[in-house]
């Protein structure tokens, strides 16, 4: 049995890194924009079904997820305008473009599942070739990081952080602030999408169902690794290589409880459960540790 | 320079909170006037900086800079006017960000935000010269984040980012009023000496009528949302905290009311 456990950690390396580059979205919105963004549950799914869809038309698989890229960079600009231009709350814009996309989703497939097998396609990455999976997934985060460090380091992307940071300051500071959470969700959905593009060939099918519980996956992936990577470096890169270690760990625990007999059908329970209990140690220990502190300024 | 006309502005209309703000509020500045501005609780100081400022519109009248009407104009548009610091030594600064982020991010305002890198060299070692005019031992912080900070130092920080770029106008909106006291008086003469040096026009709301008169070259009171008394020149040199008592209560014929203004 241990050696089954063994033998399965470089696909749960896989897979958690394919649901790290999804928590890189997630981490965009969450934790630089400082919105709780619900439609990566079904922009993941849209980057898959284009990619399904596509492919198994006989489009090229490099193509397929360009498009699946461009298609989640669409939710997120809906989401975006739903926040910004109509006024919504992002969680409840989130939930509504989620609502949107579960009907798109299945108007795109044509049926809740699409079969994408590795022998009747050219595929960049599937579950029998583990090994180059895990090798074309580490160029794909390679190269997202360097883009998005890139990014994040451009006046536009500082004019992100900003907004997330301090949005009347940023107004102040003649930021377009509407502007700049469109332009984070845009990208963050981007990102989910193509993931669920990867997802959806690694897996070997598109399902209506995949994107189920996304975000919290996404934000258990960022919660861990913060706690692996903060101590060590504040650099963005170090922190997004962080959140994708965070999905390779998730997937780990997920693939040792498994192995141990626990019932796959808790799993997502179990998986939100530690989300919310790491979400509110901060809050604990403000409230209940923190001593009063004496108000004392100095120049 | 700063035309704001007829403006008026009620909050939560024909509801039982029903707040009129601003009533038929005129002042006009002038190129390289420094004014402070006092009132009660409620008097409208923060609600016409907030107008001028562009954080809502107003019900009606019109506010000009330099003969552009900008009374539509949204807020992170007329921020190349306009340079602020708030009253709450949190609000004015990103606090997650480094210090030269902060800097960079004001030293864009009102320019357009590409691609290029978020911040150059030279701009740094302007920085670095900046921060150490101000004597509070920044300028070896750079990087450092403004959440680091006291209230007092990121006051100061902001007041450099407000001042980048020669802003038309500089709002300060009691920003020293939440600073102890000799931390208060070290950003005021920092704010003493870059509206000196940049030659900015700015309003200054204060709730200490010393400073009120200490400071700037002009002084209005506001009262029940528009300005009651406006002295200017040598006359504002001369003036003592129990004059202006008297002209309040002359001009609105109360006594003057506020649970925070210092009289001494």
């Amino acid at each position: 049995m241990f050696f089954n456990w063994l033998g399965a950690l470089p696909g749960a390396a896989a897979q958690g890194m394919i649901w790290g580059i999804m928590a890189v979205g997630v981490y965009i919105t969450y934790k630089i924009l400082d919105i709780a963004d619900l439609t990566v549950d079904g922009s993941i799914c849209t980057g898959g079904a284009v990619c399904a869809v596509l492919v198994t038309n006989g489009v090229n698989v490099w193509i397929a997820m360009l498009v699946a890229l461009i298609a989640g960079m669409l939710t997120g600009a809906i989401t975006g305008v739903l926040h910004t231009f109509m006024g919504i709350p992002a969680i409840l814009a989130g939930i509504l473009t989620q609502l949107i996309l579960w009907s798109v989703n299945l108007k795109i497939m044509g049926k809740a599942n699409i079969a994408l097998p590795i022998r009747n396609y050219d595929l960049i990455l599937a579950q029998i070739n583990t090994v180059s999976s895990i090798l074309v997934l580490l160029a794909f985060v390679g190269i997202m990081i360097a883009l998005l460090y890139w990014f994040f380091g451009t006046e536009l992307g500082t004019s992100l952080r900003a907004t997330g940071n301090n949005i009347n300051m940023s107004r102040a500071q003649g930021i377009n602030t509407d502007v700049a959470k469109i332009l984070g969700l845009v990208i963050s959905n981007g990102i989910v999408a193509l993931s669920g593009a990867l997802l959806a060939q690694y897996q070997g099918f598109s399902d209506i169902n995949m994107g189920r519980g996304a975000i919290v996956i996404g934000l258990a992936a960022v919660i861990i690794g913060e706690a692996v990577i903060t101590r060590i470096s504040q650099n963005m890169a170090c922190r997004l290589i962080g959140v994708i270690i965070g999905g390779v760990i998730y997937y780990f625990v997920y693939q040792t409880v498994i192995f141990l007999g626990l019932d796959a059908d808790l799993l997502k329970m179990l998986s939100a459960m530690v989300v919310a209990i790491f979400l509110a140690v901060p809050y604990w220990k403000k409230k209940y540790f923190t001593k009063a502190k004496g108000g004392h300024h100095n120049a | 320079m700063l035309e704001i006309k007829n403006v008026t502005k009620t909050f939560n209309p024909g509801t039982i909170n029903e707040k009129v703000a601003l009533k038929d509020l005129n002042l006009t500045l002038n190129d390289g006037d420094f004014v402070t501005v006092i009132g009660g609780n409620g008097a409208g100081k923060s609600t016409m900086l907030n107008a001028i400022s562009g954080v809502w519109k107003p019900d009606c009248g019109s506010i000009i800079i330099d003969g552009q009407d900008i009374t539509a104009m949204p807020e992170y548009k007329r921020a190349k006017f306009i340079g602020r610091v708030f009253q709450d030594p949190m609000m004015g600064t990103a606090a997650d960000m480094e210090i030269q982020e902060n800097l960079a991010l004001a030293k864009r305002r009102g320019k357009k935000r590409g691609l290029r890198w978020g911040i150059t060299g030279a701009e740094k070692e302007e920085y670095k010269k900046l921060l150490a005019q101000l004597d509070l031992g920044l300028e070896t912080r750079l990087s450092n984040k403004v959440g680091l900070l006291s209230g007092g130092q990121r006051q100061a920080v902001t007041l450099l980012m407000a001042s980048l770029n020669n802003p038309r106008i500089l709002l300060l909106d009691e920003h020293t009023a939440a600073l102890d006291p000799k931390t208060a008086e070290k950003v005021l003469a920092i704010s003493d000496k870059i509206i000196r040096e940049n030659h900015l026009t700015t309003l200054m709301i204060t709730h200490n009528m010393k400073d009120a008169i200490k400071h700037g070259n002009r002084l209005v009171m506001m009262h029940e949302g528009h300005i009651i008394i406006d002295v200017k020149g040598e006359e504002k040199q001369k003036l003592k905290v129990e004059d202006l008592l008297d002209m309040f209560t002359k001009a609105s014929g109360s006594e003057f009311a506020s649970d925070r203004a210092m009289l001494s």
